[in-house]
């Protein structure tokens, strides 16, 4: 093996149609038009030397090293910033260029230090291969007169010198070593959109500065590693290289983070990671990272990790560690023995949106084969269930429409209930990219999200509605769409059943769905909610993003569909730039959903009543199954608290800390008699558990993850699983342990057995995927190249369906005693429930969870900036510290979830959408006062948590 | 709302009998069935037809009618 190696095209590609042949150093040579004459002697083999260029920012001509002779034309022009005219004659090697490129070598040697021999980038530095590609070997000018390079001149303090600075966890800004080729400042702007990097001073004088000479932590800097990626030296560089030396091989695989499924290539020595890169090819991010998937794996080999199963009867009792036998062995008999005496369908398990689709697909099948119940849920129930039903509902598929790249051509990005730039930082990068370039932009959140407003993205409308209102402010776009007669009458004939439409749009004309009268009820202003519905309609191509800001409500489904009616009734579907696109929370949450892992449907959404398609799996897998839909993870714990579901099997997920109503869940686990966790971590739900099976990360398997963009892609194994197994082999086991017999050797033996049984994968397999990199589903005969935009020429159900969405207010209520509303979300440096995140240097960022709170509010309640407050719901209560923002509107609070010392999950409250049980987070009725620090609830749940989390040491033998 | 027995279910299909409702007089009955059919597990459908047996109290009229109507097509399979 070796490090893969990605071409430097100096310059990014052309999308132009049109060609242009000319001549570089007597060869010909085709390319589009607009290409420059750096990028296109690249594409025939030829480098030319260079500094300030790479491919992943546009030219900039400021290095004076890739000058080239065109025949006719005056001078030395850079190759970088001239593009190719028909006909051209281009010298890239000449006496004059060799000079030239000598002499500017010399220059910025003369002012950077010689220690390559002990220099971290020694090897992958593009300075010192430039001065082997020059012939540099003398450099006449000394470093007697001014530099940059050394702390002390003659014994005074050299001014110029400036200190490294090791603020950021990750990566070491060292000044000495720059030569100020403002890659990492481009990066910045044009890859991340954050511009954070800036060049301060002119000249000689000229320095990257991090904001107004902050230090990279305490600037705005994101930490998404662009500027590290495009440095050329050593001046941006990872820890991890610094500390480890360069990595000798690498290996392409898929990040485990969220549902954007950025493509990495995993940089090894031997078994050590020494950095993740992303991989230009990477359809799905095309180069581009976020601070969580470059940085955030060193909880894979973190101290906490739970290497060995363990086993107890009690889990007042302490763990005790056992063999993989032993383990799997106690599992399956106490499974056996709640089967026997409680019934077949006193157990259930949950499969992970964190694992592959292989071992996901498993764990359904030993469910429903193994256990002989319908009893599997995933953590889709609490995120995207409501896309999945609103939208097979609609369109006839339960997934977004269409790829990541799609955004390129939007005109107008309406964006509901979603914070792209925390929670899928890589597509916002995407996103703001294209607004800069013109596209209009609308945001429907309670919160003023670094969406709404940030450097060079300003929301031509921005709704800030009260909390559980997105029926009646999105029904009512709907009302101003239709009145105006703005809608695409055509698209509708054609595609769309044209009775339904009318059903809808009288529903949606009558003047209950008004923006005036929505306004009362939603805080947004009448003319914004016509505004942004007239930009939506008459914008160009209109693209809608949204995110669990839609779907966990009572109405989460029914905004789903709101949002689904909005697009058909504008003609906003089918083509590139348009669409619906659900942003996934969970690296392979539309993997988990596609592999069968609701209880109603065997993978492929097809329900499990239907007599053929269950025959077409009883028959391949050898087993009578049961027809009945089963529970799905609310009901599964109503049912333990019944007595009547004892047993289950939880795949990486961690429902006490992420489900709502946390008094629930422990509740039903606790009246349960065996609890399996598999996971890396002790983590909250394994306080209740009787069995703990070390799960592997996903450095140490193989698989694939699709992302929200039905991307398909392979994660490849570049460690031995450090807890010996990976997670499908301990499905495998315990199925094996069951009775049900299980054998694959190779997790693309499971993906075959998926392809087969599943219409829409019927083309895919491990070698397709190797050879073409990724695939979008579906992927069959029909479509042998996969489908990166669905419903081009007609919608999978056939007609689209238009639904009437009547708003219905939340039960949950503010009142007097709960006048406040608490929605919560995400931020940038944690995932989920921070298990992961929260063992790295993420936690720098983002130590603990804290309420934002309105000045106004707060002023009310005699609360300060930073103080300790108790939030108290009908659910519970719990103690956090406030910060007073006027981001949040007066009477909303908001929260994030990723602490489990918080846990906003107390008081979130058993509410849920009426299609699929999908929580409603987003909106509690809260009060906040302050308070002296955690709840009592919270210090004994830390003493509870230190309790079940004794581990015996091993007996002696 | 209490967190198990019929209040629960009660509470849920008539969530799920407003969302039908405003589809239409035609669908509220026939959403409801087909929604309860295709998303409860048996033991749910047990207990909300157990609740319909002693009254079906709480229960929206459509939503009650669904509900039989779904227990009778039931019981005519068995």
């Amino acid at each position: 093996m070796s490090l893969v190696h990605e071409t430097d095209y100096g310059t990014p590609r052309s999308k132009s149609e049109k060609e242009v042949t000319l001549t570089i150093d007597g060869q010909q040579i085709t390319v589009p038009e607009g290409t420059s004459i750096m990028r296109a002697a690249m594409e025939m083999g030829t480098q030319i030397p260079k500094l300030c260029a790479t491919d992943m920012v546009d030219a900039f001509g400021s290095c004076r090293l890739c000058l080239v002779e065109i025949e006719g034309r005056p001078g030395t022009p850079a190759s970088c910033t001239t593009p190719v005219m028909p006909g051209m004659v281009v010298k890239t090697q000449t006496d004059r260029l060799k000079k030239i490129r000598n002499g500017v070598m010399e220059l910025y040697i003369s002012d950077h230090p010689l220690d390559c021999l002990t220099c971290s980038a020694n090897g992958d530095c593009e300075l010192q291969d430039m001065a082997g590609q020059v012939g540099l070997r003398d450099v006449r000018y000394g470093y007697e007169g001014e530099n940059h390079v050394f702390p002390k001149q003659d014994g005074v303090a050299n001014l110029n010198w400036l200190a490294k600075d090791e603020s950021n966890p990750y990566f070491t800004y060292d000044p000495s070593k720059c030569i100020v080729c403002s890659r990492c400042v481009r990066a910045c702007e044009e890859v991340q959109g954050t511009f954070a990097l800036t060049i301060a001073g002119r000249g000689f004088d000229s320095r990257v500065s991090p904001g107004m000479q902050e230090s990279f932590l305490t600037s705005e800097c994101v930490s998404c590693g662009a500027c590290v990626q495009a440095c050329p030296t050593a001046t941006l560089n990872e820890k991890k290289v610094i500390e480890v030396g360069k990595p000798e091989h690498s290996v392409v695989t898929t990040c485990a983070y969220c549902g954007v499924g950025c493509s990495f290539k995993a940089e090894m020595r031997g078994e050590e990671v020494v950095r993740m890169v992303p991989y230009k090819d990477g359809e799905a991010n095309r180069g581009h990272s976020c601070v969580k998937g470059r940085f955030a794996w060193g909880y894979a080999t973190h101290k906490e990790r739970i290497l060995k199963p363990m086993i107890r009867a009690k889990v007042t009792d302490p763990w005790k560690e056992v063999s993989w036998e032993e383990a799997i062995g106690y599992a399956a008999s106490e499974f056996k023995r709640i089967q026997k005496e409680h019934g077949k369908n006193a157990v259930g398990g949950i499969t992970s949106s964190r694992c592959t689709n292989e071992e996901t697909y498993l764990v359904q099948k030993l469910i429903r084969a193994g256990f002989g119940n319908n009893n599997v849920d995933t953590c889709a129930r609490v995120c995207h269930s409501p896309t999945g039903y609103g939208l097979g509902q609609t369109y006839g598929t339960s997934a977004g429409t269409q790829n990541f790249d799609s955004v390129e051509q939007s005109d107008v990005i309406l964006v509901i209930g979603a914070n792209p730039a925390a929670a899928h930082p890589v597509f916002a990068s995407r996103m703001k990219k294209r607004i800069r370039e013109g596209a209009k932009l609308i945001v429907i959140d309670p919160r003023r999200t670094e969406m709404v407003k940030s450097a060079h993205i300003d929301a031509a409308y921005h709704l800030p509605l009260l909390p559980g209102t997105n029926v009646a402010v999105v029904t009512s776009l709907a009302h101003v769409i239709v009145t105006e007669k703005l809608y695409d009458e055509k698209f509708i004939r054609e595609r769309c059943d044209w009775d339904e439409f009318q059903h809808w749009a009288d529903f949606v004309s009558l003047p209950q769905n008004s923006p005036e009268t929505v306004a009362k009820l939603s805080g947004v202003p009448a003319e914004t909610i016509r505004g942004a519905a007239r930009l939506y309609a008459t914008g160009g191509n209109g693209a809608i993003y949204y995110g669990l800001g839609v779907t966990e409500h009572s109405q989460g489904s029914t905004t789903v569909m709101a949002i689904a009616n909005l697009a058909m009734a504008t003609g906003n579907i089918g083509r590139e730039g348009v669409g619906v696109n659900p942003l996934r929370g969970q690296n392979n949450v539309q993997g988990s959903c596609d592999m069968g892992s609701f209880p109603h449907e065997l993978p492929g959404y097809r329900h499990i009543s239907g007599d053929e398609v269950r025959h077409l799996f009883e028959n391949d897998w050898g087993v009578t199954l049961e027809k009945e839909p089963g529970l799905r993870i609310p009901n599964m714990l109503d049912a333990a608290v019944e007595g009547a579901f004892r047993g289950i099997y939880i795949q990486g997920e961690d429902i006490l800390q992420s489900d709502p109503d946390t008094k629930h869940v422990s509740a039903g686990l606790e009246a349960m008699e065996c609890v399996v966790v598999q996971d890396l971590f002790l983590n909250e739900t394994a306080r209740f558990a009787h069995v703990f099976l070390p799960g592997s990360t996903f450095l140490e398997k193989n698989g694939t993850f699709t992302n929200a963009e039905r991307r398909i892609q392979l994660v490849r194994k570049v460690m031995a699983p450090k807890n010996g197994y990976e997670d499908w082999e301990i499905t495998v086991m315990l199925s094996n342990a069951l009775g049900y017999k299980m054998e694959y050797s190779h997790p693309s033996e499971i993906m075959d057995e998926i392809a087969r049984l599943t219409p829409g994968f019927a083309n895919v397999s491990f070698k397709m995927l190797d050879e073409r990199g990724s695939v979008q589903w579906p992927c069959n005969d029909k479509a042998p190249e996969g489908s990166p935009i669905m419903h081009v020429n007609g919608f999978v159900r056939g007609k689209g369906k238009f639904i009437v969405t009547e708003y219905v207010a939340t039960d949950e209520k503010t009142g007097p005693r709960f006048p406040l509303l608490l929605t919560t979300g995400r931020i940038l440096s944690q995932y989920n429930v921070g298990a992961q995140t929260r063992r790295t240097e993420n936690s720098m960022w983002h130590a603990e969870d804290v309420l934002e709170i309105h000045p106004h509010d707060a002023e009310q309640r005699g609360v300060r900036d930073g103080d300790w407050i108790r939030l108290q719901s009908r659910a519970g209560e719990t103690s956090l510290r406030a910060q007073i923002t006027d981001r949040v509107a007066p009477g909303v609070v908001y929260t994030t979830f990723h602490h489990p010392d918080t846990q906003a999950n107390v008081i979130t409250t058993d509410f849920s959408d009426w299609a699929t049980n999908c929580p409603e987070y987003k909106v509690t009725a809260v009060q906040v006062s302050p308070s002296n620090g955690p709840s009592t609830w919270q210090q004994e749940y830390e003493e509870f948590s230190k309790q079940s989390r004794r581990i015996l040491p091993e007996a002696a033998e | 709302m209490s967190h198990t027995g019929p209040d629960k279910l009660v509470y849920m299909a008539n969530q799920i009998g407003k969302f039908f409702q405003a589809q239409g007089s035609e669908t509220a009955v026939t959403g409801v069935y087909e929604h309860i059919r295709k998303f409860w597990d048996p033991r749910m459908r047990s207990q909300i037809y157990a609740h319909i047996d002693n009254g079906g109290a709480g229960l929206e009229p459509h939503v009650k009618t669904a509900i039989e109507k779904l227990k009778s097509a039931e019981t005519a399979a068995k």
